[in-house]
């Protein structure tokens, strides 16, 4: 049993005008195996609260706290972030050139898990989770999105999802800029990892599509930096329905 | 990465010079033997303009002969010798083009002969040159790669050195040979060394600088041919450290046709006042119709205070070519890399390696002797460490 805990989360990010407000003040708590969707319109907070969790350095936390069964992340590094539980599904992933997928993938767990994975078992697993997302065998000699289509890059983030096998996701717009094929593709991949790991999913999306693909347990929709609302998959059909206005309005 | 690229293709690209350079072109530049053809050492000369005097030390007074010590390992029909300026092979591959190459030149009565016979087997060859003291001294290295053979030559600087040397390189017809120069010296070190690369129909030459250690390093290779169909590759990896000056200035002389150069060369620079200097050179002249030439530096800024120079220059005087171009560009480390990296679990000094070596890697991959990658990929990692990030 998992459990990871935002509260009063107060988060302020670094502009050329100095520290700006973004969170102010979010509450959520999520379990393994829960799939918590977090809907709302452009500049509400969505990515910051995912940053935020992962810890990019840009983002200050002035208020709150974030707890992976009971442990206060705030105090660790990215890295150690990682090592304990917790993966963000990037919406811009960076290229690393001269770096091989295969030697990032590799590097990777063997940071995760402390120990280098064994090579035939390991090339095995690679492979096996490349083929369910539809990935081409010659996709882990190429540099690390280096040259990645949009599609390509999401899977990627997926296939680590896969191989990392964390307790908690984040996935940042991981349906942005995804053809209905390919979100089918990467949307089943993180249906695998939730089966496979009783994966906890935090879903940020601006849109209601991927939620066709991926069932949410809950949904919260942000606006201003807060939760404005919560409910359950019923809510997503709404603002499909009836769009952001409402929020924005008021 | 935050890049500044320039690209030029076919054409003479123009490049700011700061007051008091004169615009010079590689073609008319002196060469001589005789050091006082040459103008004194000073930042108004174009070659010397990035380089302060002081740290050129006692490299700019009287030199004596090098008295360290040459280890070489070879195969046995792989000959030496020390040989005279009466042998026709002193002075073959080139004259020097700058005071301090001139003055080793005229100090160095004797040079060492490297002969590589006519044999098709591959040759593996090392030479460490080793420097026990700072005496202002000067070296002079001969290399002959005869026709059809094939060879890899391995020269290994290592100690406390205020050296000046010239290393002629002639390269048969049909001859292929790689050759690697690391510049490995203590920190308090003064290096400047001239490579003649002279190449004959058809030979090929993979010419590897490998600059780490060395309070100044100034390396200087030239490439000329004498006959069509040779194929010249020189790559560069530099490491510059907190202090240190690492200039490169590999000038590519087109005079036959049908010939091709590559020039790519990739640095790493971290620490206050760690200083590159890159300047690329390619002329191609009338006559050599068919050229096929593109040169490219990067370098890649750890920490601030380092700064990187790079300038390419192009000169073409025959549209008759197969291609010519060339890119710079200097970027800093990207933040972004670093925590895409971390939030794989990857920590922070482990994701830093992963970067330099990834950028560094697409001339470590082509370094093809496992010796010297390994080499080089311990001296990134021990310049890491020393990293006070």
């Amino acid at each position: 049993m998992s459990i990871l805990q935002i509260k009063n989360l107060h988060v302020s990010v670094d502009t050329d005008q100095g520290p700006k407000q973004i969170l102010r003040g979010v509450d959520l708590t999520i379990r393994n195996g829960e799939t918590h969707a977090i809907m709302g319109p452009n500049g509400s907070g969505k990515s910051t609260l995912a940053y935020s969790i992962a810890g990019h350095p840009k983002y200050e936390v002035t208020e709150g706290e974030i707890l992976l069964d009971g442990e206060n992340v705030l105090e660790m590094s990215v890295d150690e972030r990682a090592r304990a539980g917790l993966f963000l599904a990037m919406q811009y992933p960076v290229e690393i050139p001269g770096v091989s997928v295969s030697n990032f993938l590799r590097t990777a767990k063997t940071a995760i898990t402390g120990e280098a994975p064994s090579i035939r078992g390991w090339v095995k697993e690679v492979r096996e989770s490349m083929d369910a997302l539809r990935m081409d065998s010659a996709f882990t000699e190429r540099n690390v999105n280096e040259g990645f289509s949009g599609g390509e890059k999401k899977r990627h983030e997926i296939l680590q999802l896969s191989l990392l096998k964390p307790k908690f996701a984040v996935l940042d717009e991981t349906d942005s800029g995804l053809d209905v094929d390919a979100l089918k593709t990467v949307s089943e991949g993180v249906n695998r990892a939730k089966e496979a790991n009783d994966l906890g999913v935090l879903l940020i999306t601006h849109y209601t599509r991927i939620l066709k693909y991926i069932q949410p347990d809950f949904v919260h929709v942000f606006v201003a930096g807060q939760v404005a609302e919560q409910g359950g998959p019923e809510l997503a059909e709404r603002l499909e329905a009836e769009g952001y206005d409402r929020y924005v309005r008021a | 990465m935050n890049e500044q690229t320039k690209t030029a293709q076919h054409g003479l690209s123009e490049h700011s010079h700061g007051a008091g350079v004169p615009i010079q072109i590689r073609s008319a530049r002196v060469r001589s033997a005789d050091v006082n053809d040459f103008e004194l050492v000073t930042q108004r000369e174009e070659q010397w303009r990035y380089l302060s005097t002081d740290r050129l030390g006692g490299l700019l007074g009287d030199l004596e002969e090098f008295t360290g010590d040459l280890g070489l390992t070879a195969p046995d029909d792989v000959t030496t010798a020390w040989v005279g300026r009466d042998n026709e092979l002193f002075g073959k591959a080139g004259l020097p083009e700058d005071r301090i190459s001139a003055a080793a030149w005229t100090t160095c009565d004797a040079a060492y002969l490297i002969t590589v016979p006519s044999n098709e087997n591959a040759q593996e060859i090392s030479l460490k040159v080793t420097s026990a003291d700072s005496t202002p001294s000067a070296l002079h290295l001969i290399v002959d790669a005869k026709p059809f053979s094939n060879s890899t030559i391995v020269i290994d600087h290592n100690g406390d050195a205020v050296l000046a040397e010239n290393i002629e390189i002639n390269v048969g017809d049909e001859a292929q040979l790689t050759i690697v120069s690391i510049q490995d010296w203590s920190e308090d070190s003064i290096h400047t060394s001239a490579h003649f690369i002279r190449l004959g129909r058809n030979a090929r030459i993979k010419h590897i600088v490998v600059s780490l250690g060395g309070k100044t390093v100034r390396v200087v290779p030239s490439v000329e041919y004498t006959g069509p169909g040779a194929d010249a590759n020189l790559l560069g990896v530099y490491f510059a450290d907190a202090g240190q000056y690492l200039e490169h200035r590999p000038f590519i002389d087109h005079s036959e046709p049908n010939c091709k150069s590559r020039v790519t060369y990739k640095g790493a620079l971290q620490g206050s006042k760690a200083h590159t200097v890159w300047v690329g050179d390619v002329l191609i002249r009338k006559a050599a119709e068919g050229t096929d030439t593109y040169e490219l530096n990067r370098n890649l800024l750890l920490t601030d205070g380092a700064r990187a120079d790079s300038v390419p220059n192009l000169e073409i005087e025959t549209g008759q070519i197969e291609g010519a171009g060339h890119a710079s560009a200097s970027g800093r480390f990207d933040d972004e890399q670093l925590f895409y990296l971390q939030a794989r679990g990857i920590s922070e000094n482990e994701a830093r390696k992963l970067v330099v070596y990834g950028f560094l890697n697409e001339i470590i991959e082509q370094i093809g002797i496992e010796s010297v990658e390994t080499r080089l990929a311990e001296s990134i990692e021990a310049e890491l460490a020393r990293s006070t990030h």
